[in-house]
């Protein structure tokens, strides 16, 4: 079974057997009649976006940005092609849930992608999948060629007149890439270099033509919405916060994995379907969006309810909705210096306080986390995450220095005792008896 | 659009940024990647500044202004910005700006003191970055001080057309390179060294020579090309030490070439003449100039009584000033003479005579962006004329659409329309055909000549391009100008004009190429071929070294060999001068002289000296007009080299008058096309003319290598000859041995073998039969 | 260079774009000369740049770029460790460790006899199955503990 648990699910529901992921298996589970539906009955354009409109439905690669009301920017008379991409590049530390969706349902995306595509009037799509999961972009290319040959992709989709191609392109190891303007240049056979806006895509994309660029989850959820109508959709989740989201749940629980639950779900409800914590351990803290996120200690993550606004109100993010779950055994500055090693490694190096503060965020945490700290140090950390955010030309600053802050704000004193006595307030053994690497078996 | 900056209101059109907005009411606001030319990146984060409602700060030279927008660049949350940003500029900049070329004139340097901190905050180890060997011009010793603003790598891609340079990596180990150890080859590429912000990309031959505060900065005109780009001359002890551009939207812009900005070496070239030398007894030996002087006016007066007038022959370089070649073309006439020239490349004059006016370029400089169509006929494009070609490849990336007629495929780096690619033999008849094609065309009646020509595919899209839209232009290139039928394209190219409605033009090969016509240096007698063709008893020689600079370098040198006299006027002491000249005067390269020179636009620019003489050389203005005074001559007592410009064009003249290209009618008659090998020669760009020579740094360039014999594969299989092997070239009874070479780009059954180079001095015209075969 | 198997291949990558945009492919076919090689050698770079039309420099950038490839040789085997956090906290710097111990070398170095180079990686997107290793850009191993490693290092041979 691919997604490990779930509350009213629409995207995994059914996904069992091997195969679930064929087409006819997709079919069977009423696959594609949400495109066909569309296309026989003369929707319009304008009716497909507000129904997306109705259900609420936020971008779930990270900013949570309402997805019909971005499909609308989209310019409606436009001389040339325009294009809808779809970002499967996963590349979040935490998050693992568009791998699961392309895996067991990639049909679901593909018939969301031609839905978008026909709402705004683009001809040509990519999705753009992780390098490093290359099972999952070639089964992809082969849903594609399923796709192809069944007459929901091509030319005249479903002799409706409609014109539709579908390709994929594959990643080969940059998270930026995963920004979407970083995604569009790397399509283009560039450097992901994020690209400073405006323009915004939806006038200067792909080739400079306009461009929609929406989440694999955000594509996939497109087939159930106008299948239910936007108003069920959203009555599925809580107010604000339309319909079941995918959680990815790693760290120190009993079973990682993917969990579809509506949005509003109580984080305690969603550790529990988890496994709860593993060894009966006390929850730490918790990053419930994505590494990008900041941290939130335990005891305010076990108040939480699972939505954008919640997890907003506790000083953190839904992101991409991937929950790092980490007990008493985690020491809080070497789980910082992991994490600010991967941004100032992926950097793209184009603006300077990124490229020069991200190396700078990872020496000093480095230097604290190996015992050479100085007193000041925290104090420098504070002014070098302040000097990074909002100055730079993507997200990635902001994401840098938000773990830095948060980590800080949250677990002072653990950085203190590390400065003070150049040691790990957790012992390192008890960090590696708590990874249990060494007991567990598979 | 109104946007109101620090408290000052600007009026800017849509689209504008904050930067441009900025920039109009005089409020500075601290860049790097910024760069008028070039595309905006907006990754160094300097320009950040504060925007009423904006939560964060924005970079001015990205953000699009609004109406009503007030902007604030030095607020607290400006500054703060600034600050932030240059500290990370540092965290990894070596602080060691005594020892740093670029010391002194540094922007890092400069806002680092404004906004830098005191004492760093970043207490690791800098980044270590490589240097790296990209050629003879561009030094990249110091790549730790790059800052990553990626000019350079902008400039290359937009400006140069070629991308070079990259960076590669990424995060903070990203770094600027060339694709593994390849070196920088751009004809353009010096620029770089202006663009960049810090001390990482800086000049080879400069490099630690001086301090920028030790130099004394005079304005100049480049004496390379005819486009009279707008030089600033640095001066060290009386030694022109570095050549900068000066901004000229209308002319250069900001860019130079490297020509210009490298040749400078020559004019501190060891191989430079102090003294007079004067041929005693089979040697030349230095003499004062008073002996010298006499010695000429003796000479020449001598030869002019015993054979008469038209047994002396006068040959001046197109890079001769204004003034020089009016004072030259005076004495000789003075001296019974009409045998007298500027053009020592062309064959074919038959034009002369027949030209309504001063031939130019048909427009000016800076109308070429708003051109719809632009048709170049032979033309080296790219080499002959980097900075023209720069503005066709800029029309070219927007929307004009810009054609080749020419003799070789070399890529031009532009987005090309339609390229045709014929034998130098053939180019009348290729143009002919796109006459015949926009007569066509317009349903105009195809004219009296051009019956049996066939329009190829190419050539009606050449033609179609020039009849839609508003602005056309075509333009005759160097090698149409060199070519045995350059009347006969000179008239077919105003026919093709008169047909679509474009301009007409000439690009000209040198700085003078309009200022010689303009100082009426031309021949009423002998012209530059035909003095050589028909030797004469004695030669004077301003500034031309004829084995390298003559349409048929052989016939020159054989006619100089046999004169009596030859007198020479030159600031060089080495290279054939000492085979066959009598007398050498040391004269003054542009850097020691004042002058004009008048572009292929008609603009007048005139300069001043900028150093003193090296040695004893003088003006050569002041030696004709002296060697006037000593012939008795009527007219040379001109105390300034203004006044000789004020008899030539009234004073305060832009643009000279009389510009116009037409031609009285000439039968329209093509050629049946001739078999066997024809020879393409270029002019390579480090060889074109006697400062580029002698600049060690260009001469180890890649575009300086030695000449070889550069065919397609067919016609290098069909003379059973294989790529590399060495081969006897010959033509009439010259001959040089150079490299076979497999080149795709050179016509079928055409040999490229370049001119103005030593190794092939011997041969005959560049244009012509010739003869290969496996030495 | 190429292999017209490996041209072949890179054509099929070529026609999902817009013709006028064949550098697009370019990730693509730098992946499949990296395959063909074993790694990506300047030459196979510029081999993939002119094919493609693009600067060679324009090639490097992206090779350079992209963690994926190998811009020096490798071994027969590259092992790609994920370290980052949600797989360290259930094992992955130990993974690691222990695969550091067995083959008796660093991350970057490859084993004496050619088999093997280690490397440390990035999030995979695939935290849920950690501790998680790829071999070769290819294949991902799911859920190693010591006696999966043993069992994947006495396969690779
Ligand atoms: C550094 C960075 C990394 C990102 N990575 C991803 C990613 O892996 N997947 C994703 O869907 N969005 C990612 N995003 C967000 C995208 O830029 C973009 O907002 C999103 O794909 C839009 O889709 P949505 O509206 O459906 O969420 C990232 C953003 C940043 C700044
Ligand atoms: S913030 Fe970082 S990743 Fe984003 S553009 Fe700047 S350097 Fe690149
Ligand atoms: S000048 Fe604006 S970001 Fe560099």
């Amino acid at each position: 079974m691919a997604i490990l648990g779930a509350i009213n699910p629409m995207l995994s529901v059914g996904l069992d057997g091997d195969n679930a992921w064929r087409l006819a298996d997709y079919v069977k589970r009423d696959g594609y009649s949400s495109l066909r539906r569309i296309l026989e009955s003369g929707i319009g354009q304008g009716d497909v976006i507000n129904e997306v409109k109705k259900s609420v439905l936020r971008g779930r690669g990270g900013a949570g940005f309402p997805t019909g009301l971005k499909w609308s920017f989209m310019p409606r008379s436009f001389p040339g092609d325009k294009y809808v991409v779809c970002n499967s590049d996963e590349g979040e530390p935490g998050t693992f849930k568009d791998r699961d969706i392309l895996r067991y349902n990639p049909h679901a995306v593909i018939e969301g992608m031609a839905i978008a595509a026909f709402a705004m009037g683009a001809t040509r799509g990519y999705n753009y999948i992780h390098g490093e999961v290359w099972e999952i972009y070639q089964r992809f290319e082969e849903a594609l060629d399923e796709a192809r040959a069944a007459g929901f992709l091509g030319r005249n989709i479903l002799g409706s007149g409609f014109d539709f191609d579908l390709f994929a392109h594959h990643g080969y190891g940059a998270y930026i890439c995963g920004e979407e303007t970083a995604l569009l240049e790397s399509i283009e056979g560039k450097k992901g270099q994020p690209r400073f806006k405006p323009p915004f895509p939806a006038s200067f994309g792909l080739y400079g033509k306009p461009t929609t660029i929406n989440n694999t989850e955000t594509f996939a959820s497109v087939p159930y919405i106008i299948n239910m109508g936007g108003e069920s959709y959203l009555e599925a989740g809580k107010p604000n916060n339309g319909g079941t989201k995918l959680f990815s749940v790693s760290g120190h629980v009993n079973r990682p994995g993917n969990y579809e639950v509506p949005l509003g779900t109580p984080f305690a409800a969603l550790l529990e379907m988890a496994g709860g914590m593993r060894g009966g351990r006390k929850l730490k803290g918790c990053i419930p969006g994505g590494s990008s996120a900041p941290v939130v200690p335990g005891p305010t993550m076990m108040d939480c309810t699972m939505d954008y606004d919640s997890i907003s109100k506790a000083g953190s993010m839904l992101g991409s909705g991937a929950v790092i779950v980490m007990d008493e055994t985690t020491c809080m500055v070497r789980a910082l210096e992991r994490l600010s090693y991967f941004y100032y490694e992926e950097s793209c190096g184009q603006c300077t306080p990124c490229r020069e503060g991200t190396s700078w965020l990872y020496k000093v945490v480095h230097r604290i986390e190996h015992g050479n700290g100085r007193a000041d140090d925290l104090d420098l950390l504070a002014s070098v995450t302040t000097n990074i955010m909002g100055r730079t030309i993507c997200a990635l600053g902001d994401a840098a220095s938000m773990p830095v802050q948060s980590f800080i704000k949250h677990f002072r004193d653990e950085f203190a005792y590390h400065i003070e006595n150049r040691k790990c307030l957790v012992p390192v053994d008890v960090q590696r008896a708590g990874s249990g690497f060494f007991t567990a078996t598979a | 659009m109104e946007i109101e900056i620090d408290g000052k209101v600007a009026q800017v059109p849509d689209g504008s940024t904050i930067m441009d907005a900025a920039q109009q009411v005089g409020v500075y606001i601290p860049h790097f990647c910024y760069h008028k030319k070039l595309s905006i990146a907006a990754n160094c984060r300097m320009c950040l500044v504060q925007v009423e409602k904006a939560p964060k700060p924005l970079p001015a030279c990205a953000t699009p202004v609004t109406n009503g927008m007030k902007v604030f660049t030095h607020s607290e949350l400006a500054i703060k910005a600034q600050k932030g940003v240059m500290e990370f500029l540092l965290i990894n900049h070596p602080l060691d700006c005594p020892i740093c070329d670029q010391g002194g004139e540094c922007q890092l340097q400069d806002l680092a003191v404004g906004y830098g901190g005191g004492a760093s905050r970043f207490q690791e180890d800098k980044r270590v970055v490589f240097h790296k060997d990209v050629g003879p011009l561009i030094s990249m010793q110091e790549m730790a001080r790059c800052i990553h603003c990626t000019r350079c790598v902008r400039f290359g891609q937009e400006i140069a057309g070629v991308m070079e340079l990259g960076m590669a990596s990424r995060n903070m180990h990203s770094e600027i390179t060339t694709f593994v150890g390849r070196s920088v080859d751009s004809e353009l590429s010096g620029n770089m060294i202006d663009l960049c912000p810090v001390g990482a990309l800086t000049s080879r031959p400069f490099r630690y020579s001086a301090r920028s505060w030790e130099l004394a900065r005079r304005k100049s005109i480049s004496p390379h090309d005819s486009v009279g780009a707008n030089l600033a001359l640095q001066i060290k002890n009386n030694v022109v030490m570095r050549v900068l551009p000066r901004d000229n939207e209308e002319v250069n812009e900001c860019w130079i070439s490297d020509k210009e900005r490298f040749s400078y070496e020559a004019l501190n070239s060891p191989a430079r003449l102090a003294k007079p030398r004067v041929r005693v007894d089979g040697v030349l030996r230095e003499v004062a100039w008073n002996v010298a002087l006499d010695y000429v006016s003796h000479a020449l007066q001598d030869v002019v009584t015993g054979s008469g007038g038209e047994s002396l022959a006068a040959l001046a370089s197109p890079q001769a000033t204004l003034e020089e070649l009016h004072l030259l073309q005076k004495l000789i006439r003075g001296l019974g003479s009409g045998s007298l020239d500027f053009r020592p490349r062309r064959r074919d004059f038959s034009a002369d005579g027949k030209l309504a006016g001063v031939p130019w370029l048909g427009l000016r400089l800076s109308e070429i962006k708003d051109l719809d169509a632009a048709l170049v006929i032979g033309s080296f494009l790219r080499k002959d004329h980097p900075l023209f070609a720069q503005r066709l490849r800029q029309l070219s990336k927007k929307w004009g659409k810009v054609s080749l007629l020419s003799v070789s495929g070399d890529d031009q780096l532009l987005r090309l329309h339609a390229q045709l690619t014929v034998s130098p033999a053939d180019l009348p008849r290729a143009l002919a055909a796109v006459v015949k094609a926009a007569a066509l065309l317009k349903g105009a009646v195809v004219p009296a000549g051009l019956e049996t020509v066939e329009p190829c595919a190419v050539s009606q899209a050449i033609a179609s391009s020039l009849v839609a839209g508003d602005k056309r232009a075509i333009f005759l290139g160097n090698v149409a100008e060199q070519s045995p039928q350059a009347a006969l394209l000179h008239a077919l190219a105003i026919e093709l004009a008169r047909l679509t409605g474009a301009s007409c033009g000439f690009i000209g090969d040198g700085a003078n190429s309009v200022g010689g016509h303009v100082a009426k240096a031309l021949p009423t007698a002998l012209n530059a071929y035909e003095m050589f063709a028909q030797p004469r008893k004695a030669y004077v020689l301003l500034g031309v070294e004829p084995e390298l600079d003559c349409h048929n370098p052989q016939q020159a040198v054989a006619a100089l060999k046999a004169a009596d006299l030859v007198v020479m006027l030159t600031p060089f002491a080495d290279g054939s001068a000492p085979d066959y000249a009598d007398v050498l005067l040391p004269i003054a390269p542009f850097s020691e002289t004042s002058g004009s020179f008048v572009n292929c636009e008609g603009r007048v620019q005139s300069f001043g000296g900028v150093v003193r003489p090296f040695g004893d050389s003088r003006p050569a203005w002041k030696v004709l007009r002296v060697l006037g005074n000593l012939l008795a001559l009527a007219g040379f007592d001109q105390e300034s080299s203004e006044q000789v410009r004020d008899e030539i064009v009234p004073p305060g003249t832009e643009f000279v008058s009389g510009l116009d290209n037409r031609l009285a009618a000439l039968p329209l008659e093509l050629a049946g096309s001739s078999g066997g090998l024809q020879r393409v020669a270029d002019v390579p760009i480090h060889f074109a003319d006697l400062l580029v020579r002698r600049a060690p740094a260009l001469q180890q360039t890649r575009d300086a290598a030695a000449p070889t014999a550069r065919m397609n594969g067919q016609t290098l299989s069909a003379l059973g000859i294989t790529d590399g092997v060495l081969v006897r070239v010959r033509q009439g009874a010259g001959e040089a041995l150079l490299a076979a070479r497999v080149d795709e780009t050179t016509p079928p059954a055409c040999v490229r073998v370049a001119a103005a180079h030593g190794s092939t001095a011997a041969l005959g015209d560049m244009f012509g039969a010739i003869n290969v075969e496996r030495a | 260079m190429l292999t017209s198997e490996s041209l072949k291949r890179i054509d099929r990558e070529i026609a999902k774009y817009p013709a006028d945009q064949k550098q697009s492919a370019v990730m693509a076919a730098l992946a499949i000369a990296q395959e063909q090689q074993g790694w990506l050698s300047s030459e196979a770079i510029e081999a993939v740049a002119n094919y493609l039309g693009m600067a060679p420099i324009a090639a490097y950038e992206v090779a350079s770029f992209y963690n994926m490839y190998d811009l020096k040789p490798v071994g027969k085997y590259k092992l790609s460790v994920c370290t980052n956090l949600p797989c360290m906290l259930t094992g992955g710097v130990d993974a690691g460790e222990y695969l550091k111990r067995k083959l008796g070398i660093g991350f970057n170095e490859t084993t004496p006899d050619g088999l093997i180079t280690l490397k440390e990686s990035e999030c995979m997107g695939a935290c849920g199955d950690a501790p998680v290793m790829i071999v070769n850009n290819r294949r991902m191993c799911s859920w190693m503990n010591p006696e999966q490693i043993d069992k994947l290092l006495a396969e690779l041979k």
